[in-house]
């Protein structure tokens, strides 16, 4: 037995090791694990959680405190297609609220909810820096400027049609 | 690694190759397109643009003619970008089907693409960049690279007097002399509260410590500002340069640079940028052979606005919750990990080698008696011209609203101008020509800020307006300390009862009284301008308010809860338009009978008042 | 040492000089100016964050933090101006307006701080009422209550468990108005690394959190004919349970309270401190077998439930070093559920034993499958200093008039050395009485081991007995714990016997002793108060070294034989178990 892992979970996640390994114990690292775990599994699991506490040493309470403080990090996964409308002040001014509301209603999910086949969840986020083109939302990646509620229809029934 | 002789031999080589960038009369058979690869324009496609010019150029073995990313132009409004230089030829919402055209009309054939060519607002051509009104009262310092050098290329960075600033410090001048400079110049920081800076710098050289730390806040949280990003993304090397001419000047060999996550690309260049800088021996020890180290790291944020606050911001560095401390100590003498450290945001930053090689008296020249220099501002809104500005200090808010954005779209007027994000106030017309500077906008109840402006339009409600801002503080408190995790929460309540018609007219009372508790006994800066938006609409616009509590009105007709959608039957032709539109079915008529509205199942979204075409449906 | 430099200032006119570095709440209670506090908790929670105790400085933009802020030369203050006193009056009520107010079926009534600052403030309704932040009640751990309703984020429970116990089993979550004292994944306190040592209890200015209540299955059993009940008394309980009824901190109730345990009904009032004086022999007795036979070392005690927990979760690698011995009430227990019954003829299964103890980790440890013999719990209900006392004011016992007495025989007789049990250091001392004595025969002259004894965190000595270097170290607190175990872990440990409490200061400052306000935590010395009440007992007693116990001579003469024997282990000692720190 000897040096081996006192967590129960032998089985390693290599991808999170991966992760750790480029981080020294420091505490300060936190911050910058979690938000690597979180690009890497899309939500930041209660296991990895538990490995990044023993190897900052940092209490599970702490973690999570941390977790639940920072907007971009979840505890649960996200929907396949992420569909995030920008709540900033340009997009609001221009009619933001309005994009969103059809988002909720195209998707019969509320803000911060996924779809029950997992395909789709929503989340208000807070300027996006893509001011010149307010209001807009994004899915995944892709950026949709200069939204009106006919795109909002349009680029979202092109998504639910894909597999 | 290079030596200091090399990197002056690249700054000679490249400048006489760049010439192009800035001179229209420059001597060159080269063409440079210039491709905006800011966030904006980025997610309008611009990627598709560079690779489409690069396949093109190659297909048609254009020798002289190479495409080039760079930094935000600024006029996001008629992204994405594209512009020709030395010609300065400058093309307005180009797609990527729109590059062939170019390369054959313009590049082979040498005509203008008149179609893509940019419309100002008094529909005139523009052929050339700087004969749009939208530059023409700008004044560029911090943005003075943006757009202008490919910020990915240490070399271009070079070229355009890059790092000669830290050169001048570390070989000619002494801590003190770079701090009098910074001083005499009178640069106040732009992240909001205008600091002087030389005395930010001055505190933390006299703190005293064996560790200190140079922090750069990139923690651009304000919603609907983006000057430090477009900075990042355009120009990032000169943030490290200014980080480690700071660091000469304190005493600190280490810098951390907090940025949003949610700025990737900015995140990437600057990863780049400080690669660069380290395999050019520009980072690192012994710089130069003059015995100053300076190393420089990313760290980042996570989506938290309350860490734009400096000692939120340190505690988030140091991998915790992002809850500001009490302030005395402040960070120059207990930053981070309780050592000396200097914190100043991008914008700052950005100005730094620019006095360095200008001289304070040049920088000093500029803005206004307490105000110098410039700012830049990221103008959205109800504006036609949405984009980065840069202005010098002093400039009136018509001259940006109008002259440099064009004024308002869709013939309507202009209600209100909000500076300063969450922290700030909303500016009535009449005070638009109040000069912009820290002084004068604290007077009429706002605030410089990070440098968001946000022009609203008359169709805007006020009261509606202050419950966005306040529910925004209420989302990103931290909730350490009462007043602000509570107190905002109640104002919220209240002006959620208000904009329903619930309210009464003490509510005014009570929440001012509460407004200004909370101004004074909050912990952070958060929290102590949190109510600057209620306080300043309830100043300009109490009539709006008193209209929602008295009459049970909104004016603007924003308010949903209030509004109260008629049809006119004088008006009405029954054409049916609303009824097949209205999504809740509440529409009552058939054809050729005047329509009516059943109040019980009107969700007043208002849809059938834009849908009228006879303008017969008001709120 | 230099004298500080000295600091003039001027508060609320009155002008006054204090060493640099004094806080201004410091030197506004030199100038009788009470400013009033929340959040802080003098050297465990120094955050600024409750707002209560702003004042105005001249010349300074907002407010300042005075529980914080410093002194500065020259500075003028005023506590108590009209927009100071508005300012925290409007602070005030909105922690009340987030504040579940039934403070008549609150544990805390009468004994709140918020409560207290209402009351000044003549708060006589919410001005700014609005959404309360719910939660559900975690009431799933046997030792405590967590209503995150009545809490105010004050936060004092995070520092004491994050800083003090170095524990974190608690933090805050969510953000802004949703923000929330709460454990990982909002768990129970029963599913994560929390040890039960209550100190969070003792910091917590109102009702948020508190003991999980054993006082009705007490008052069940006291009226049930059936039953024969037996009560002991830790020996922290009698040095503080007066305090609960007006009397000053230290001072010793012991008689008051056999006579008030009597009045209650109980059918016997034991000492715990017997219980003490039989765990010293045992504990002496394995000491000296693991120095003679090169057994585990250093040998650490386990009479403290939240450490023994402790370490359980965070060395399970390191469990060998705990002494076996269970903890003085379970021996106890065990020995009156045996030895006590089989002599008076009663059924032990028609016993029930009540412990009162200082201590909220006893409620865990009397659960343990561990302290069992047989079928039968060797203690069946442990109640805090603090639930006896409401359980005395609820018998309409005037307990500040009761008459003194003694406990009863023949299990009443006790020692200094088992006094002492209840302060850090006491049983480390007690030991090496006994250990002294066995080792070499001969009689111990100078009975004080002074080395062992004060406040400070981690006490480190070298005791000669006979020819021997005996290495001790003595650690109070978890935080101080794991110094002590990380040295062990990493073979720099060269003690032979150490002594762990999870409390700071020990069981005189346990978790289920009397709350006592930021207050007067910042201006008494509470532990010291209490402590040394226990050294008086010690220094007046007759008897002062466990061994000599004529109760314990004659039980290991009638029933266990001796020390370690057969039947000592089968009722005495015990094992320990890898805990998983989550569940």
């Amino acid at each position: 037995m000897g040096n081996t892992c006192q967590c129960g979970n032998n089985g390693k996640d290599e991808k999170l090791e991966k992760i750790l390994d480029k981080y020294t114990q420091d505490k300060s690292n936190l911050i910058q694990i979690l938000n690597e775990v979180q690009e890497g599994y899309g939500y930041i699991p209660e296991k990895a959680q538990m490995r990044i506490s023993e190897y900052l040493n940092i209490p599970m309470a702490e973690i999570y405190g941390v977790i639940t403080f920072y907007s971009r990090f979840t505890l649960k996964p996200k929907g396949k297609y992420h569909v995030a409308v920008c709540l900033g002040t340009a997009c609001f001014v221009k009619g933001s609220e309005k994009i969103l509301d059809r988002v909720k209603q195209k998707l019969g999910i509320d803000v911060g909810e996924t779809t029950k086949d997992g395909r789709f969840s929503i989340e208000a986020t807070r300027c996006i820096g893509a001011c010149g083109l307010a209001p807009v939302f994004t899915i995944n990646d892709e950026v949709h400027g200069k939204a009106t509620v006919k795109i909002v229809d349009e680029v979202l029934d092109k998504y639910m049609k894909e597999d | 690694m290079k030596t200091l002789e090399e990197i002056n031999q690249i700054r000679k080589t490249k400048r006489e190759e760049l010439d192009l960038r800035v001179n229209l009369d420059a001597k060159t058979r080269e063409k440079h397109i210039l491709v905006c690869r800011g966030t904006g324009c980025t997610s309008s496609h611009s990627p598709q643009i560079i690779e489409t010019f690069q396949t093109l150029i190659k297909e048609k073995d254009l020798k002289n003619v190479k495409v080039i990313q760079t930094g935000c132009f600024g006029l996001c409004a008629k992204g994405p970008i594209v512009i020709i230089r030395p010609e300065d030829t400058f093309y307005a919402l180009v797609t990527p089907e729109d590059c062939e055209e170019i390369i054959n009309t313009h590049l082979i054939e040498g005509k203008l693409v008149e179609r893509l060519l940019c419309k100002d607002i008094d529909n005139t051509v523009v052929k050339r960049l700087d004969e749009l009104n939208f530059y023409k009262k700008q004044k560029r310092i911090a943005l003075k690279n943006c757009g202008v050098i490919n910020p990915e290329n240490i070399d271009e960075y070079i070229a355009f007097d890059g790092y000669k600033a830290l050169e001048k410090v570390l070989k000619e001048m002494t801590p003190e002399e770079v701090i009098k400079t910074i001083t005499e110049s009178g640069l106040r920081g732009r992240g909001g509260a205008g600091f002087p800076t030389g005395k930010k710098w001055e505190f933390t050289k006299m703190a005293e410590g064996d560790q200190k730390y140079v922090v750069c806040n990139a923690d651009e949280g304000d919603p609907g500002a983006f000057m430090d990003r477009s900075i990042l993304e355009g120009d990032p090397h000169c943030v490290i340069e200014a980080m480690m001419i700071a660091g000469f000047a304190v005493g600190a060999n280490k810098g951390y640079i907090y940025v949003r996550a949610e700025y990737p690309i900015a995140v990437h260049r600057f990863q780049i940028a400080i690669n660069q800088a380290k395999d050019y021996g520009i980072l690192g020890k012994n710089i130069w052979n003059t015995g100053f180290d300076f190393d420089l790291e990313i760290r980042l944020g996570a989506g938290a606005f309350v860490c734009g606050e400096e000692t939120a911001l340190l505690e988030s560095i140091e991998g915790r919750r992002g809850q500001p401390r009490v302030k005395p100590p402040f960070p120059a003498n207990k930053g981070l990990w309780g050592k000396p450290t200097l914190i100043n945001n991008v914008e700052t930053y950005a100005n730094v080698t620019k006095i360095i090689l200008n001289g304070a008296k040049w920088f000093n020249s500029i803005g206004t008696e307490k105000s110098k220099g410039t700012k830049v501002f990221a103008l959205g809104g109800n504006v036609n011209n949405v984009g980065l500005v840069e202005v010098p200090m002093g400039t009136t808010l018509r001259e940006i609203v109008f002259d440099i954005g064009g004024g308002i779209p869709n013939g309507k007027g202009f209600k209100a101008a909000q500076t300063g994000g969450p922290s700030g106030g909303c500016i009535p017309a009449e005070h638009l020509d109040t000069p912009i500077d820290y002084e004068s906008l604290a007077q009429i109840g706002s605030m410089m800020g990070s440098g968001g402006l946000i022009v609203m339009d008359d169709t805007k409600c006020m009261v509606n307006l202050a419950k966005f801002y306040l529910g925004f503080t209420v989302d990103e408190s931290c909730g350490k300390c009462t007043p602000c995790r509570i107190g905002t929460k109640r104002m919220l309540e209240m002006l959620e009862r208000i904009t329903e018609g619930k309210g009464e007219e003490s509510d005014l009372y009570k929440l001012e009284k509460l407004a200004l508790s909370i101004k004074k006994a909050s912990v952070c800066g958060l929290g102590q301008t949190a109510p600057n938006p209620v306080l300043s609409t309830l100043k300009y616009f109490r009539n709006e308010y008193i209209a929602h509590v008295r009459d049970k009105k909104c004016p603007a007709g924003e308010c949903k809860a209030l509004a109260n959608i008629t049809i006119d039957p004088e008006k009405c032709k029954a054409c049916g338009i609303c009824k097949k539109n209205c999504p809740a079915g509440a529409i009552i008529g058939e054809p050729k009978v005047v329509h009516r509205i059943d109040p019980d199942i009107c969700i007043k979204c208002g849809t059938c008042v834009d849908k009228c075409p006879f303008h017969a449906i008001s709120k | 040492m230099p004298d500080k430099k000295e600091i003039n200032l001027t508060i609320d006119g009155t002008k006054v000089t204090v060493p640099e570095g004094t806080t201004i709440l410091e030197a506004a209670r030199m100038v009788n100016a009470d400013i009033p506090t929340l959040c802080f908790l003098k050297d465990i929670n120094e955050v600024g964050d409750c707002r209560m105790c702003i004042v105005e400085v001249e010349g300074r933009r907002g407010f300042a933090t005075s529980c914080i802020q410093k002194v500065e030369e020259g500075m003028i203050v005023h506590t108590h101006s009209k927009e100071i006193m508005e300012a925290r009056k409007i602070v005030l009520d909105l922690i009340l307006s987030n504040h579940q107010r039934d403070c008549l079926t609150c544990t805390r009534n009468g004994n709140c701080e918020l409560q207290t600052l209402a009351m000044k403030f003549n708060v006589m309704d919410v001005e700014y009422e609005g959404e309360k932040n719910k939660h559900q009640i975690d009431d799933l751990s046997p030792s405590i209550v967590r209503d995150f309703n009545k809490c105010i984020l004050c936060r004092r429970c995070i520092a004491t468990c994050k800083n003090v116990q170095k524990i974190g089993a608690i933090d805050c979550i969510n953000r802004g108005f949703e923000s929330c004292i709460s454990t990982t994944g909002d768990k129970s306190l029963n599913e994560v690394n929390c040890t039960f040592c209550g100190q969070c209890i003792e910091a917590c200015p109102v009702g948020a959190l508190r003991e999980k209540d054993s006082t009705e299955i007490v008052w069940e059993k006291l009226k049930d004919e059936n039953t024969h009940i037996v009560v002991q008394t830790a020996p922290a309980v009698r040095v503080a349970l007066g305090e609960e009824f007006g009397m000053p901190i230290g001072t010793n109730v012991q008689g008051k309270m056999v006579t008030a345990l009597r009045k209650l009904g109980f059918d016997k009032v034991f000492d715990t401190n017997t219980g003490a004086d039989l765990t010293i022999v045992e504990e002496a007795n394995e000491f000296i077998e693991r120095f003679k036979n090169k057994g585990t070392l250093p040998m650490i005690t386990s009479c403290s439930p939240g450490w023994v927990k402790y370490i359980e979760m965070n060395y399970p690698e390191l469990l060998d070093h705990l002494s076996t011995c269970k903890s003085p009430h379970e021996m106890f227990g065990a020995i009156l559920k045996s030895y006590y019954a089989e002599k008076q003829g009663i059924d032990p299964r028609k016993m029930f034993v009540v412990s009162v103890m200082p201590c909220i980790a006893k409620k865990f440890e009397r659960q343990r499958e561990e302290m069992k013999n047989g079928e039968l719990d060797n203690v069946d209900a442990v109640i805090t200093t603090r639930e006896l006392a409401r359980m005395i004011k609820q018998g309409g016992i005037e307990f500040t008039e009761l008459e003194d007495s003694e406990f009863d025989s023949p299990m009443g007789e006790a020692t200094g050395a088992g006094a002492i049990f209840g302060t850090t250091g006491g049983v480390m001392e007690a030991a090496l009485r006994t250990a002294y004595e066995s080792l070499t025969g001969k009689e111990l002259e100078k009975l004080d081991f002074e080395q062992v004894r004060g406040a400070e965190g981690i006490k480190k000595a070298t005791i000669k007995i006979g020819d021997i270097d005996v290495k001790v170290a003595v650690a109070h607190g978890l935080g101080n714990a794991q110094t002590i175990m990380e040295e062990i872990k990493n073979g720099k440990a060269d003690y032979q016997f150490v002594e762990i409490m999870a409390c700071p200061g020990g069981c005189i400052m346990g978790g289920g002793q009397p709350i006592k306000t930021a207050k007067v935590r910042a201006t008494k010395d509470v532990r010291k108060l209490r402590a040394d009440a226990l050294y008086t007992i010690d220094e007046k007693s007759k008897i002062r070294k466990s061994h000599e116990n004529p109760v314990i001579k004659q039980l290991y003469q009638e029933y266990l034989v001796e020390p370690g024997g057969h039947k000592a282990h089968e009722l005495l000692h015990t094992h320990y178990v890898k805990r998983e720190k989550y569940q």
